[in-house]
């Protein structure tokens, strides 16, 4: 059990926060400005990660492959907010749940009939194939380093905007008070599109960017779909830096406890029971702590709205 | 004393049909679920026959879920971990030799009622998407739990056979299973009317109608909400407990947070609040399901448009089309 | 006096930087209507909110007849006989007027932890219920849906709540707040009638009301209790008649 091991899922854990924040960045700003439960929130990234893969073996090339899929997954977001979750802004929470459950069903049976049952695979980029040598010893897949880059550029992007543009402004205002930046005369509606198309890019892009480390499969949204919701519920609604902090804590806790539990429990238990113990607990770990986090907090860390 | 001046017939307050106008659908809908076996002798009957016992399994369920959902707001997203616990107290004491229909139902029910207690107490302190969230991360937990019971099967599930009455084996028989699941049915239904109809369920109501108006009389929303949350865990567990019988089988399956949005999904479709409206919504889903399922393989591009179009559209349920009765009307 | 309904000591409530209660202590005695008055903004509400249990104070204590309820949920003081009313009527809307009544008298009569039995179909608490209806003018609207009653109608209706839940001290908030000259005026004989059989403590921005009802008038100003006494006293006072009354409108009222 190295320390270099240990580093290497600790980085792990950091960029599998990284992908969870960006789709709950979208999440929760949509949540936050527009009260709006987007459980198709997880498909979007599945049909980002479709897209990849589609256009990726179509061009030839990874990067025209990304260039392309972003204005697909945006147009994608935008053609279901037209047909659908226009029509449930009004409406009740309930409504959001099992009409976007709905939705869910809908795109996981779509992508089968178009991409068939298989899981598809996107090869990594040749620039960034490969590991690199962080420390002595350390190697790291270059493309996973990507990720994170990627991802921390964007939550800079993320906090730029929000904080330092009129945009942004808006759109805190929005998720303190949504009624109330309307009578002041902005128009709401734009700024729900607005809202809700980066929101949908940026599940897209996640899911673009996790195509060549995971198998796209259909049903592939669905959990990181509850992870996000533990990660928004954790974060606090409608707040993009609790989001972030609790992106990365989740990502952290699972990928590690799923590696150190067996081996904590040994501690107590004979190497069978920590064993299968470990295994039984890690996944339980993320929402054990999202019960103690609600616990002292009922609406989590950092709620937008008071 | 001061009189308000009547401003006349201008809004006409709820009318009230008649008690027999009331019940005219439940009473439809129980007299075809009695007499259903006689018809289905007409058809392939065994499949029919399970087909609606499922159903029923299923409105059960829901039916317990209508308590917290329809009378008292509350969004639970994860019911199906007390059907779980009704079926793996089957599968798992079966497994070791226990296989009385009373010990299993009896373990089930205190298991779920131990389990909804516990994580009520924690959920029923959030609000909100809080609380959906919160009960879906104990159904989770839940689920990777029963996942990681290497010796109950885990991911795989289990097999077991019916359980066995006072040692007789009388479960096997289809048509008694049938109606033993039809007296489970109609039982927790009479039940439940009544619970809702005294001073408890009323209690409940209000709470869902204005929370702080209730508490400005003095009532403690949280002790009613909790005791309700343990009534409808033990009721899905009974459901468990006679899923588990039909199928042989059990697995971690039946408890993902897909088969809690289900539940969820047969008591809007169905009518909110007014209890048999579930068994309407778990009768209309599970046999649209079927026929689209034999239809197409990708029946889920038919009934995720049906989701949806209901959620827009019906804001009744089915049990709106009879005469005006749903409680907690929208 | 004899001892206090209701004793406020010290309360304190900031939002921020914001002091919205600051430093107030008051006292309630048995048989007075006790009005609270003050500019819009003032702290009122929050004061109401405080009082009935609604907010917690950051710093101060709150005692009902002579028990601390400063850390009890609104609920338990509601059992206790802290009843208030609302700002914002709130009522059941779903319920009919006299299923409305019949709960509030449901809370006080034994444990509503029974799961037989049709609630609706007590005759102890219909009855109970309808009697209170009456005294308040809503005989004839007993099975109309509290939802769809006018304005001034659930004002009544929330008075018959408050009630039927045997209060040993009303807390009223702005009850005649959007109701019309002629229903003002009832709902003012209802509160005269009322005052002699229970404390009431009163927070209005009707003036004729409050000079018409209170037994004291305090008047609460950015948080502050800034003067306290018999309707003339208050008045008169010159802190009092710069801040909110206006010296027209104290005259005009004397």
């Amino acid at each position: 059990m190295t320390l270099t091991l240990a580093l290497v899922q600790v980085l792990n854990g950091v960029q599998f926060g990284l992908i969870l924040f960006l789709i709950a960045a979208g999440l929760t700003i949509v949540f936050g400005v527009m009260d709006f439960i987007n459980l198709a929130h997880g498909v979007q990234y599945m049909v980002g990660a479709y897209l990849m893969a589609a256009f990726t073996v179509f061009t030839g090339s990874f990067w025209l492959g990304l260039l392309l899929s972003l204005p697909s997954a945006l147009v994608i977001g935008l053609v279901l907010e037209l047909l659908v979750f226009r029509h449930l802004y009004a409406r009740d929470h309930l409504a959001h749940v099992l009409a976007t459950f709905g939705v869910i069903i809908f795109l996981n049976q779509a992508v089968k009939l178009v991409f068939g049952p298989a899981p598809l695979s996107v090869p990594v980029p040749q620039a960034f194939a490969g590991a690199v040598t962080l420390a002595p010893g350390l190697l790291y897949p270059v493309y996973r380093l990507v990720i994170i880059a990627a991802g921390l550029l964007v939550g800079l992007l993320l906090y730029a905007t929000v904080n330092h543009t009129r945009l942004g402004m808006l759109v805190r205002a929005g998720a303190s008070n949504a009624p109330m930046v309307s009578a002041l005369g902005v128009n709401i509606s734009l700024l729900f599109t607005i809202v809700f198309g980066v929101g949908a890019m940026l599940a897209g892009f996640a899911g673009a960017m996790v195509a060549p480390i995971l198998s796209v499969e259909p049903g592939m949204g669905d959990n990181v779909l509850i992870l996000a919701f533990v990660v928004i519920v954790i974060g606090g609604i409608g707040s993009v830096r609790g989001a972030f902090i609790a992106a990365v804590l989740i990502g952290l806790t699972d990928t590690l406890g799923r590696f150190f539990a067996p081996t904590l429990l040994r501690a107590v238990l004979d190497p069978a029971a920590a064993s299968q113990t470990g295994r039984a607990v890690a996944p339980m770990l993320i929402y054990i702590l999202m019960a103690a986090v609600l616990f002292f907090r009922p609406t989590g860390l950092f709620p937008a709205r008071r | 004393m001061n009189e308000i001046v009547d401003h006349g017939a201008a809004v006409t307050p709820r009318s009230q049909p008649s008690r027999l106008k009331q019940a005219a659908l439940p009473l439809a809908l129980f007299a075809v679920l009695a007499l259903m076996p006689a018809a289905a002798r007409f058809g392939a009957s065994g499949y029919i026959l399970a087909l609606m016992t499922r159903t029923m399994i299923l409105g059960l369920a829901a039916m317990s879920l209508d308590l917290l959902i329809g009378c008292g707001a509350m969004i639970s997203f994860g019911h199906a971990a007390f059907l779980g616990i009704g079926a793996y107290a089957v599968g798992i004491l079966s497994s070791h030799g226990i296989d009385d229909a009373f010990v299993q139902l009896a373990a089930a029910l205190v298991v779920a009622g131990v389990f909804a207690f516990l994580t009520g107490a924690i959920s029923l302190r959030t609000r909100g998407v809080y609380f959906i969230m919160i009960t879906l991360a104990f159904g989770q937990m839940l689920y990777f739990l029963f996942t990681s019971l290497a010796a109950y099967g885990g991911d795989d599930g289990l097999s077991l056979s019916r359980s066995r009455v006072f040692g007789a084996a009388v479960l096997r028989n289809d048509l008694t299973l049938y109606y033993v699941a039809f007296a489970a049915l109609l039982g927790c239904y009479l039940a439940l009317r009544a619970v809702v109809a005294s001073r408890f369920g009323r209690v409940l109501r209000g709470i869902k109608d204005n929370p702080v108006r209730m508490q400005a009389i003095g009532f403690a929303p949280y002790r009613y909400q909790l005791t309700a949350y343990v009534i409808a865990g033990m009721i899905a567990a009974v459901a468990g407990f006679l899923l588990a019988n039909l199928s042989e089988f059990v697995s971690p399956a039946y408890v993902g947070w897909q088969r809690s949005g289900d539940l969820i999904f047969m008591i809007v479709l169905g009518g909110m609040g007014s209890l048999y409206g579930a068994i309407l919504g778990a009768a209309a889903f599970t046999l649209l399901a079927e026929f689209l399922s034999g239809f197409t393989e990708y029946w889920g591009m038919i009934f995720g448009p049906v989701l949806i179009v209901v959620v827009l559209f019906a804001r009744g349920g089915l049990a709106s089309l009879g005469p005006n009765v749903g409680r907690s009307g929208r | 006096m004899t001892a206090p309904v209701l004793r406020l000591t010290r309360l304190r409530k900031s939002f921020g930087a914001l002091r919205v209660t600051d430093d107030v202590s008051l006292e309630i005695c048995a048989r007075e209507l006790h009005a609270i008055i003050g500019p819009n903004g003032a702290g009122k509400t929050t004061l109401v909110h405080q009082i009935s249990g609604l907010a917690r104070p950051d710093s101060g204590r709150i005692e009902f007849e002579g028990a601390d309820v400063t850390d009890l949920p609104m609920d338990a003081r509601a059992r206790a006989g802290l009843i208030r009313s609302f700002q914002i009527v709130s009522i059941l809307p779903s319920f009919s007027a006299l299923e409305n009544v019949a709960l509030a008298v449901q809370a006080r009569s034994g444990s509503s932890f029974r799961f037989t039995g049709k609630a609706s179909g007590e005759a102890a608490l219909n009855d109970t219920a309808m009697a209170l209806l009456a005294r308040f003018g809503l005989a004839s609207r007993a099975d109309f849906t509290a939802g769809l009653m006018s304005h001034g109608e659930k004002r009544q209706l929330e008075l018959a709540i408050a009630m039927a839940a045997q209060p040993k001290l009303l807390l009223l908030d702005e009850p005649l707040a959007g109701t019309s000259h002629e229903e003002s005026a009832r709902v003012t004989a209802t509160l005269k009638e009322l005052k002699r059989e229970v404390p009431i403590i009163l927070v209005e921005h009707d003036m004729e009301a409050v000079f018409a009802l209170a037994d004291r008038v305090s008047v609460l100003v950015y948080g502050r209790i800034i003067a306290s006494g018999s309707p003339d006293e208050v008045r008169r006072d010159a802190e009092v008649r710069s801040a909110y009354l206006g010296d027209e409108a104290a005259e005009a009222t004397a």
